[in-house]
């Protein structure tokens, strides 16, 4: 086991960079997901950390070692592929045994090891069966274990369940939780999905255009994102965005988001955002969870305000809304009882202790 | 095609003909049987002739009864080529020709392919397309200058090879390494990219890549680039013919040719015989390998 470390590390092909200048430092058993749209350069990093790609400038160490022209063999690393990889001649077990016979292990030692990686996955029945007969999510697990058994420095992961269906995918992300608390091997894991970024990871590192966005713990990227990519990036449904300016008015600093909508904002966001020029074109992020029916009784902090919906989606534990204000469209989660109805009108409450205010140009979160 | 016509809800309303699908493919089927009938009655003719007319005595080939009938069959001329040392001489030099071709081709053509497709290195596109463009030159243009090449050889060197069966061992892998190292990049390329990343991962070696993962799952490529290399030596005409000329170094398809026509007498009979003995044992490697021959080896290994 090894900590990990990517220090300025860039990958061009020809004229195009992939890769930016990343800078990561993953600790010891942490278990790091590298998140972000497709062309974000998050596989091509992966693929550098375990040597498939050669990087163009920077350095990569694993356990302290520089290993940028170390062959992917001799980095100690197991990786599991999207399409699986499994060898199609060869028994499951054979599969898992592949690497340690290549290096000569004895025949108990294997054996020991692939019994145990077996029990841990729940394929002990299948391991004298060749990949064809398998499932997807049976070739997944031998894919894990044939990475478990090598007992690698780092596991590297590269979206591993985007091939299976939507029920198997949940079953397997906590399969993954549960193999990492008990191995403990550094992981870094590769997804374009936010959820299972955020369901794995100890820490996320969100990748846009060849760069890092922002890293952080789950919850950390979810209340405080850095950036307008992070914040419609993580959560779902995603942030609303709406387009405002902040005025001062009958001595309160208030946030306005039409000519008729203006709400005052509370003391703690207030005094945060005193510094912002009044004249400069900004953005409210706010979550779904945070514009609801409006209560009676509000807190400090929660504005109501009258809406006609455009369309309701009910889920059974709530009901999203959706309505649009200055051009955006704005959803919202509600009570299913809260009388939401496509086309009619509802009195919602926007909760602003929990709002964001962003820079329209920059993207910058203030 | 019920589901069809349930998603086609919005198209304008028209007779469906359920099974209509079905009744093309019968169509289908049917006039695919019919041309299929054609060719194989076309392509069969030739060799059941040649089987009556190897079951005939000289006497009754040239009487002017039903050349489509035996009316006494004998074994005489199978007897008279399977005891004579001249023809089995000429089966075995068939065969070790045949052999030593084959396993040279697949220990070149196998890594050049394997590099061709996955080494990527300066300039192995132009190089893969190179290789089949010399399969492309005709035999024709070449026994000329390779026999003048032979020749200067034998002259410098003091080694001789015209008119040894072992010269076959240099001129037929320039037929045969070309296409099958051509069938073999085909092959290699369509394993996904993943399964050579694996085992490297997995810590094999480019060789070990090649021969515990690559060959493995390409085995009906090899088997069939096999069979190419194997009937193209087996059945080599012109190259023999122009290289050999002692009995004892000709190769089947010269020897029948050269040894049983004598003059203008042609000994029908056993040539029809040496001509069915020598289609079988590339005939016997088809059946058996094809067996093995199994489509979709690589199932499995991917999402697939």
């Amino acid at each position: 086991m090894a900590d990990v470390t990517l220090r300025k590390v860039i990958k061009r092909y020809d004229d195009v960079e992939a890769v930016r200048g990343i800078d990561l430092d993953i600790a010891d058993h942490e278990f790091v997901v590298l998140v972000g749209p497709s062309g974000c350069g998050k596989s091509t990093t992966l693929r550098m950390i375990a040597g498939l790609e050669d990087i163009t400038d920077g350095d990569i160490m694993i356990g302290g070692d520089v290993v940028n022209d170390v062959p992917p063999k001799d980095r100690d690393i197991a990786m599991v592929f999207q399409n699986y990889a499994l060898y199609p001649h060869m028994t499951v077990a054979e599969n898992m045994s592949f690497g340690l016979r290549l290096k000569r292990y004895p025949k108990a030692e294997i054996k020991t090891r692939i019994d145990e990686a077996a029990r841990m996955l729940d394929i002990v029945e299948l391991v004298d069966r060749k990949p064809k007969q398998l499932s997807g999510g049976q070739r997944q697990r031998v894919a894990m274990g044939r990475a478990i058994v090598r007992n690698p420095k780092v596991f590297l992961f590269d979206e591993p369940l985007s091939n299976l269906d939507a029920k198997l995918r949940v079953q397997m992300r906590i399969e993954i939780k549960k193999v990492h608390q008990k191995v403990r091997t550094t992981t870094v894991y590769v997804t374009h999905d936010q959820v299972e970024a955020m369901t794995l990871a100890d820490r996320v590192v969100v990748m846009n255009h060849g760069r890092i966005e922002q890293i952080g713990t789950p919850n950390d990227l979810y209340h405080n994102p850095a950036t307008r990519f992070v914040a419609g990036f993580i959560g779902s449904p995603a942030m609303n965005f709406v387009p405002c300016r902040l005025e001062d008015a009958a001595g309160k600093l208030h946030i306005r988001l039409t000519d008729r909508l203006a709400f005052p904002l509370p003391p703690n966001r207030a005094a945060r955002y005193q510094g912002v020029p009044r004249n400069e074109k900004l953005l409210l992020g706010i979550r779904p969870e945070h514009i609801t029916e409006a209560k009676a009784h509000p807190e400090p902090g929660i504005e109501a305000f009258e809406v006609v919906l455009d369309v309701t989606e009910p889920m059974g534990m709530e009901t999203l809304i959706y309505f649009t204000l200055e051009g955006a469209q704005i959803c919202g989660r509600v009570n299913p009882n809260a009388g939401a109805h496509d086309g009619g009108p509802l009195r919602l409450a926007v909760d602003l202790n929990n709002m964001h205010l962003l820079n329209e140009v920059t993207g910058v979160v203030l | 095609m019920a589901s069809t016509a349930v998603i086609d809800k919005a198209a304008p309303t028209r007779p469906v003909k359920y099974g209509s699908m079905s009744r093309d493919r019968a169509w289908a089927l049917r006039w695919s049987y019919f041309f299929l009938m054609l060719f194989a009655i076309f392509s069969l003719l030739p060799p059941i002739y040649m089987l009556i007319t190897s079951l005939k005595s000289s006497a009754e080939i040239s009487a002017a009864t039903n050349p489509w009938w035996v009316l006494h069959p004998t074994l005489e001329n199978y007897i008279g080529l399977l005891t004579s040392n001249q023809f089995l001489t000429f089966f075995r030099n068939s065969a070790l020709v045949s052999i030593f071709v084959v396993t040279i081709t697949m220990l070149i053509s196998v890594p050049a392919a394997f590099a061709l497709a996955r080494m990527r290195f300066w300039g192995s596109a132009t190089l893969a397309t190179g290789v089949f463009l010399t399969y492309l030159i005709p035999d024709t243009l070449l026994f000329l200058p390779l026999f003048k090449m032979f020749a200067a050889v034998g002259d410098l060197t003091g080694i001789q090879l015209i008119n040894r069966w072992y010269v076959l061992l240099i001129v037929y892998p320039t037929l045969t390494v070309p296409f099958c190292t051509w069938i073999m990049i085909g092959y290699f390329a369509s394993i996904p990219k993943e399964l050579d990343e694996a085992a490297i991962i997995d810590g094999a070696s480019w060789f070990q890549t090649l021969t515990r993962i690559f060959i493995p799952v390409a085995l009906p490529g090899l088997i069939a680039a096999t069979i190419f290399a194997f009937t193209v030596s087996w059945a080599q005409f012109l190259y023999p013919m122009v290289f050999t000329t002692s009995t004892d170094q000709l190769v089947l398809p010269v020897g029948i040719i050269t040894t049983l026509i004598k003059g203008d007498v042609f000994n029908w009979g056993q040539i029809m015989t040496g001509a069915l003995l020598g289609a079988a044992p590339p005939l016997i490697i088809y059946a058996f390998l094809m067996d093995y021959y199994i489509a979709g080896l690589t199932a499995g290994a991917t999402k697939g």
